[in-house]
C-alpha cells in the first residue's frame, strides 16, 4: 500500500525554529478568532488551529520560487511560506496593505512574491492548478517544486482524480499534501468513502504515497524532505497523507460539536503539535529561557501584525473596477 | 476583404497562427485531447506536433476539468498555455476552473497574478450532431468579468484574432464554429494582428443594421445581398469579439440606419442578442425608427432530425422575410 516513513532526528536548533513557527501560526489564528468574534473582521474565516505541524514541516524545505497552492483553511500555509503576518491579517481586514489589497480576503489571498499562489474558496480546485504550476516548473528546468495542500474532503472530487493522474503520468515536480483532519465540514471521511487511507490511493495513479502523523512536525519534515528531493530530482510527485485534526469548527461560527464528540477533540488536543515540540525541546536539554524568548518573539510578531493591519487604509471605493482584466 | 494572401481554410488559418506564435513565444504550451500526432479532431493543430514536439503539444486523456485547471495553473506560474476543449460543449466539464479561477485571478490577486490562458473550443450546429455537441453558449462566458470572448467568422479574422489573443495578459475564450472549419478565405502569410474590440463592417448600408456573429455572419451577408435586390440597403457588422465589444462602431451604425436586427445562433432569452438590443435602446433611442429585433435559434436543445434542426436555427429566408416585415412598419414617432 503506502510506504512507511522512518522519522529522522533533527537538530535542537531546527526543532526550536519549527516550534516558534508553529506557535506563530497558532497564535495568529487565535488572534483572528478573537478579532472575528468581536466583529472586527468581515467575511468568513476557516482556522488552522491544530494542523500547524503540516504547513511548517512541509514549507520549511521550500525556497521562495517554489510554489504553494492552498485551501480555504490557508492562513497557516501563507505564514509558513513566508508571507508576513501583518500582510495576511491586513488581507483578512480588507485593507490595501493585505496580500490582495483587500480584493481577496481569507479564501482568495495571493502573494506570488513569496511563492504563495493562493488560498482557494473551491475545494479541490487548487489540485489541477498546482499540477499546472508543476508543469510550468518542469518546463523551466530550474529544479523548482510545487506543493499542493488539500483536505481529505477534496480527495473524493473529480479535480483530485484528474489532476494527480496528470501529475503522475507527466512526472511533475508536485508534492500533494493531504491534511486528513477526518471531517469535510461535518462529513466524517469514513461516511464519505470506503477506503479511508488517502495514501493508498497513490497506487491507483502509479505514484508514491506515504502516510505520517501530522501532529508530529519531525515526521512531516521527514516525509516532505524525501518527497521534495525526489521532485527536484525529476522523479515525479508524491502523495503525503498527514493525519491531523482541527480543534475548531469548520468555520468560525460552527461549534464543531454536532458531528464530533468532546472526547475525540480532547484526545487530539492531547497530541498537540506545539506542545509536543515544546516537550521534546525540554527533554533534549534546551534551556527553558530560550523557549520563553521564542514565545515572546511570537507574541510581538502577532501584536505588531494587529497594529499594522488595524492602522492600514481601506481601499478607495473608486478602485472597484481595477485589475479585472 | 481586399487583403493580399493565399486562399486557405479557416482550420488552416488557425494552424498558421499557432505555428507562428509558438515559434515567436517559446513558452506557449498546447494542452488537449488528440492535438498531438493526430493533429486535432478538426485538423486544428495539423503538423504542429511534428514541429514543436511532446513537451509543447501535450495530449491528455479525457479529463477537461483537470486539463483546463492544469493549463490555468501553468499560466498563473508564467507559462502561456492553450487548452483545447475541442467541442465547446466539453468546456462545461471545466467551467468551474474557467470562471472561478482563470477569470477571477487577476482581480483576486490585486493584479499580481495573471493567467495568460487561451481556452479554445468549437461551437455550433454542424451535420446534425445533436444536443450534446452543438451548443453555442458564448454569452455565458461574456457574462463573466475577467474573460475575453472571441468569435472569428472567417479565416482572415481567425488568424489575426488568434495571434492577438495569444498576446493577451489574461484569459481568452476563443470560440470557433465547427461548420466553418472547411470554409476558405484569403489569408496573408506571416504576421498580422486583428485587435480585440474592433468590429468589422462587412458591408455598408443605409436602411438597417444587421449584426451577426460567427457562422451567422455568412447568413447575414447572404440575406443582405437578397435584400439589396429587393431595394433594401443593409449594413452588416461582425463584432468579431463580444468582450471587449466595439460599442462605438455598432452604435454609430444603428444611429445612421435607425433600424437594428441581430442574428444569433444562441436562443434569445438572456442572450448576447438581447445585450445588443439593450445597447441600441440605451445609446440610440432617439434615432431608432422602429423596435430593434433579434432573430435567434428557437429555445430548444439542438434536435438530431435535420428537419427539426433546420427549423431551430436562423436561415437566410427567415432573415429576409423578417427584415421585410420590419421595413413595412410605420416609422415610430419620437
Amino acid at each position: 500500500m503506502s510506504e512507511q516513513v522512518v522519522v529522522e532526528q533533527i537538530s535542537q536548533e531546527l526543532l526550536l525554529s519549527y516550534y516558534k513557527k508553529m506557535l506563530e501560526l497558532r497564535d495568529f489564528e487565535l488572534k483572528v478568532q478573537e478579532l472575528y468574534r468581536n466583529g472586527m473582521l468581515p467575511g468568513f474565516v476557516h482556522l488552522y488551529v491544530g494542523e500547524e505541524a503540516v504547513a511548517v514541516g512541509v514549507c520549511s524545505h521550500l525556497e521562495t520560487p517554489d510554489l504553494v497552492f492552498s485551501t480555504h483553511r490557508g492562513h497557516g500555509h501563507a505564514l509558513a511560506k513566508g508571507v508576513p503576518a501583518g500582510v495576511v491579517l491586513a488581507e483578512l481586514w480588507g485593507k490595501t496593505t493585505g496580500s490582495s489589497g483587500g480584493r481577496g480576503g481569507s479564501m482568495h489571498m495571493y502573494a506570488p512574491e513569496y511563492g504563495f499562489m493562493g488560498t482557494n474558496g473551491i475545494v479541490g480546485a487548487p489540485i489541477p492548478l498546482a499540477t499546472g504550476g508543476a508543469l510550468s516548473a518542469k518546463l523551466r528546468k530550474k529544479g523548482h517544486v510545487v506543493v499542493c495542500f488539500f483536505g481529505e474532503g477534496a480527495v473524493n472530487s473529480g479535480s483530485f482524480h484528474e489532476a494527480v493522474n496528470m501529475g503522475a503520468v507527466w512526472d511533475l515536480p508536485c508534492i500533494y499534501v493531504c491534511e486528513n483532519n477526518l471531517y469535510a465540514t461535518e462529513m466524517a471521511f469514513k461516511r464519505a468513502t470506503k477506503n479511508t487511507s488517502v495514501a493508498s490511493r497513490a497506487a491507483a495513479y502509479g505514484m508514491r504515497g506515504v502516510a505520517v502523523d501530522g501532529q508530529d512536525v519531525v515526521a512531516v519534515h521527514t516525509a516532505a524532505e524525501e518527497a521534495i528531493r525526489l521532485a527536484r530530482n525529476g522523479e515525479g510527485p508524491t502523495l503525503i497523507e498527514c493525519k491531523t485534526y482541527r480543534y475548531v469548527g469548520h468555520h468560525e461560527g460552527d461549534p464543531g460539536t454536532d458531528y464530533r464528540t468532546r472526547d475525540e477533540v480532547q484526545q487530539w488536543k492531547a497530541q498537540d503539535p506545539v506542545k509536543l515540540a515544546r516537550k521534546r525541546l525540554l527533554e533534549s536539554g534546551l534551556d527553558e529561557n530560550k523557549i520563553k524568548a521564542a514565545d515572546a518573539e511570537v507574541e510581538k510578531t502577532i501584536n505588531d501584525a494587529v497594529e499594522f493591519a488595524q492602522n492600514s487604509p481601506e481601499p478607495s471605493a473608486d478602485s472597484v473596477t481595477d485589475f479585472v482584466y | 476583404m481586399a487583403e493580399q494572401g493565399r486562399v486557405i481554410t479557416y482550420a488552416d488559418a488557425g494552424v498558421e497562427a499557432l505555428y507562428e506564435e509558438m515559434g515567436r513565444d517559446k513558452s506557449i504550451v498546447y494542452i488537449g485531447q488528440g492535438i498531438g500526432p493526430r493533429g486535432g479532431n478538426f485538423r486544428q493543430t495539423r503538423g504542429l506536433w511534428k514541429e514543436y514536439g511532446d513537451d509543447r503539444l501535450r495530449d491528455t486523456g479525457i479529463c477537461e476539468l483537470g486539463a483546463t485547471g492544469v493549463a490555468i495553473g501553468a499560466a498563473m506560474a508564467g507559462t502561456r498555455t492553450i487548452v483545447d476543449e475541442v467541442f465547446l460543449d466539453f468546456a462545461l466539464e471545466a467551467i468551474t476552473q474557467i470562471v472561478q479561477q482563470a477569470a477571477n485571478i487577476s482581480y483576486m490577486s490585486n493584479g499580481k497574478i495573471k493567467a495568460p490562458v487561451l481556452v479554445r473550443g468549437a461551437m455550433g450546429a454542424v451535420r446534425n450532431a445533436g444536443a450534446h455537441h452543438s451548443h453555442t453558449f458564448y454569452n455565458w462566458f461574456a457574462n463573466t468579468p475577467g474573460l475575453k470572448v472571441v468569435l472569428p467568422s472567417n479565416p482572415y479574422d481567425l488568424k489575426g484574432l488568434f495571434k492577438s489573443s495569444l498576446r493577451e495578459p489574461g484569459p481568452v475564450v476563443f470560440i470557433e464554429h465547427k461548420s466553418l472549419y472547411n470554409t476558405k478565405g484569403v489569408v496573408p502569410e506571416g504576421d498580422y494582428l486583428v485587435p480585440l474590440g474592433d468590429a468589422r463592417i462587412i458591408r455598408e448600408g443605409k436602411d438597417l443594421t444587421i449584426i451577426a456573429m460567427s457562422r451567422m455572419v455568412d447568413l447575414a451577408t447572404k440575406a443582405a445581398a437578397v435584400l439589396e435586390k429587393d431595394g433594401v440597403s443593409a449594413e452588416v457588422i461582425d463584432p468579431r469579439t463580444i468582450v471587449p465589444l466595439d460599442r462605438k462602431k455598432i452604435t454609430d451604425s444603428i444611429k445612421k440606419t435607425g433600424r437594428l436586427v441581430v442574428i444569433d445562433e444562441s436562443p434569445s432569452y438572456c442572450s448576447f442578442a438581447g445585450e445588443l438590443l439593450a445597447i441600441a435602446v440605451e445609446d440610440c433611442f432617439d434615432e431608432l425608427k422602429t423596435t430593434p429585433q433579434r432573430i435567434c435559434s428557437l429555445p430548444v436543445p439542438n434536435p438530431f432530425s435535420p428537419v427539426l434542426e433546420n427549423q431551430m436555427i436562423p436561415t437566410v429566408d427567415r432573415i429576409v422575410s423578417e427584415v421585410h416585415e420590419m421595413m413595412k412598419k410605420p416609422r415610430r414617432r419620437s
